[in-house]
């Protein structure tokens, strides 16, 4: 590749042959640019839209609690808590069951069962998110009201985190149905970055008498660490912006509330539910300011999650959801 | 450890790997064994020749959202795929110094850019100067969304075309133009097809960017600058209604979107399957 690059490369660059390879060259790095201009505007527009919130509550906007289109106060705690609760709680349920599963497939499983399950986790990530919610609407929520909720209640009841009434709809069935949604990505990253270990650690611990599953220890999950890790943050990216799902099944209901049980509110599920409905300028601008916040925030995971994943073994092949 | 209990342990983890696999993909079954359960009992003819009739009546159909959602993905399609493919070309073939760097970190930005908030730029740079919600918001919305997708894949199959093609036709003297347009990119056409239709599945069922963009309407649409329905709105809002005959038609769009979106995906591997081989 190299090789040819450089005959055109030697001519070219100096001075183009012909018209053209300078049109060509023109179009090419014009449609270049419209995706570098496309994302500058994202972001500029976007603060400009939110400038009136930023100008009226400042800093103040990040650390209170009231949301009140009345009275025009609005604070984003509620929103930054469902969020991060309802993402957490779909990790502690997806992360051993993603890994426990890439394990399987990367370390175990015979050959034939990986391309079935490789199409399946592409099949699921082409599953539009508004199905997850009606499935959570009208299967999840029902089921968690009348025998998981209640049956939680009385054996870990005095937990704070189970108290109250089941509701079915709550933080609890939106972490349920986020954890469904990301852990395929969790276990389709997680193979890779085992795949990508090197032969030669697994042969170093089988020599030295390990067995199969502290060979994977030792040797495997070791080495992919640094992978794992940015998979799961990747899968965390997904959770933290998903907005149709979790709208559906959370509440929406924007206090900060300690039970799972209670109804909760996450920040792309408020502009799903508010956007379109916002009567007053300082309203509108409030809701672009938390989608501004939800921008910078997976942004900041997503870019963390790939410099991971990269540091194993290459690009993230699953980038294309 | 004793042998005995490494051997043990041994067994244990591997049966609890294969379990979590299990539970990795059980819930997928079930969710779609319900959907099909619900859909197949729900849909009909009416769903795809009729309108949706006003609240309280039983029946009708989202023939409206169904033509809705083809429109919104054709106009995306114009929109995004022109400069997603002519993207992809430029990342696999410039020697720039900095740009394609920039390019590439940003169209993996954007992918990871939750589609709600893309849904607030459209509504920004689109709703907001014409004065209301329209298709055009909506499919610009959905082109922003696909751009990533498209450039990326594009750019991985410009790549994969055989160096000695090349070099064979600029051997014969032929500029660097008619190269890339008449041997390298018919050659990655099959690959860049597929990129594009997973692109197409992939914003065929968003929800979040058309809610305050397309906005949904339910009756025909009248010009591309009025708002249009789209299925997968349709699905919500009759999925949060306290209506059980719309509950029964969200189902029966939840399975006609789903069997939209996996026609494509198909489509996609049979067009990589089939004619794309002799190159990898």
């Amino acid at each position: 590749m190299a090789v040819v690059a450089a005959v055109p490369r030697a001519e070219t660059q100096t001075a183009p042959r012909n018209l053209g390879d300078q049109v060509l060259r023109f179009v090419l790095r014009a449609a270049a640019l419209t995706l570098v201009l496309l994302v500058v505007a994202m972001v500029a527009s976007m603060v400009h839209a939110a400038w009136p919130a930023m100008r009226a509550f400042g800093w103040r906007f990040l650390a209170t609690a009231t949301w009140d289109p009345v009275a025009e106060q609005f604070g984003a705690i509620p929103f930054v808590y469902g969020t991060l609760v309802s993402s957490l709680l779909a990790l502690l349920i997806a992360v051993p069951l993603g890994v426990g599963a890439a394990i399987y497939l990367a370390e175990l499983a015979p050959a034939w069962i990986r391309p079935p399950i490789a199409f399946l986790v592409e099949l699921v990530a082409a599953v539009p998110s508004v199905i997850y919610g009606l499935w959570g609407i009208f299967v999840l929520a029902p089921l968690l009201r009348t025998w998981v909720q209640p049956a939680l209640g009385a054996t870990l009841g005095f937990l704070p985190l189970f108290q109250g009434p089941p509701y079915g709809v709550g933080m609890l069935a939106a972490g349920i149905i986020l954890a469904i949604m990301v852990v395929p990505y969790i276990t389709a990253v997680s193979r890779e970055v085992l795949l990508a270990v090197p032969t030669s650690q697994r042969e170093a611990a089988l020599a030295l008498g390990a067995t199969r599953w502290e060979t994977t220890r030792i040797a495997v999950l070791r080495y992919g660490r640094s992978g794992l890790v940015g998979a799961i943050l990747l899968g965390l990216g997904r959770a933290l912006g998903e907005t149709m799902a979790v709208t559906m099944v959370i509440g929406n209901r924007p206090e900060v509330a300690v039970s799972l049980f209670a109804p909760g509110y996450t920040m792309a599920s408020v502009i799903a539910n508010e956007f379109a409905e916002a009567t007053s300028d300082v309203y509108l601008a409030a809701l672009i300011e938390i989608g501004l916040l939800l921008f910078v925030v997976t942004v900041v995971v997503n870019a963390l999650a790939r410099l991971l994943v990269w540091s194993v073994g290459g690009p993230v092949k699953t980038e294309r959801e | 450890m004793k042998p005995r209990t490494r051997r043990v342990l041994n067994v244990v983890m591997s049966w609890l790997s294969a379990l979590a696999a299990v539970l990795v993909v059980l819930p997928l079954l079930l969710i779609f064994g319900f959907l099909l359960w619900q859909g197949a009992s729900a849909v009909n003819v009416d769903f795809f020749t009729h309108l949706p009739k006003p609240v309280g009546e039983v029946g009708g159909g989202m023939a409206n959202a169904i033509v809705g959602t083809l429109i919104l993905l054709a106009l995306a399609a114009a929109l995004g795929l022109p400069i997603g493919i002519l993207g992809g070309l430029y990342l696999a073939d410039s020697r720039d110094a900095r740009l394609p760097w920039v390019a590439r970190f940003l169209a993996d930005v954007l992918n990871g850019v939750p589609s709600i908030v893309v849904g607030i730029f459209a509504y920004t740079v689109v709703v907001l100067p014409m004065r209301r919600f329209s298709a055009l918001a909506g499919a610009f919305a959905l082109a922003v969304i696909m751009l990533p997708i498209v450039v990326r894949t594009s750019e991985e199959l410009v790549r994969l075309v055989p160096a000695s093609l090349r070099e064979a036709a600029l051997a014969l003297g032929i500029p660097q133009w008619k190269v890339l347009l008449r041997v390298v990119l018919p050659t990655a056409r099959a690959g860049i097809i597929t990129g594009v239709m997973v692109a197409i599945a992939r914003v065929a069922g968003e929800t979040a960017p058309l809610l305050f963009t397309a906005f949904g309407n339910r009756f025909w649409h009248q010009t591309l600058d009025q708002p249009i329905a789209a299925l997968p709105l349709q699905i919500f809002a009759y999925a949060i209604a306290p209506y059980d005959d719309w509950h029964r038609q969200a189902w029966a769009g939840a399975l006609v979107l789903i069997g939209l979106v996996f026609t494509v995906s198909l489509a996609a591997r049979v067009v990589t399957s089939g004619r794309f081989t002799g190159v990898r």
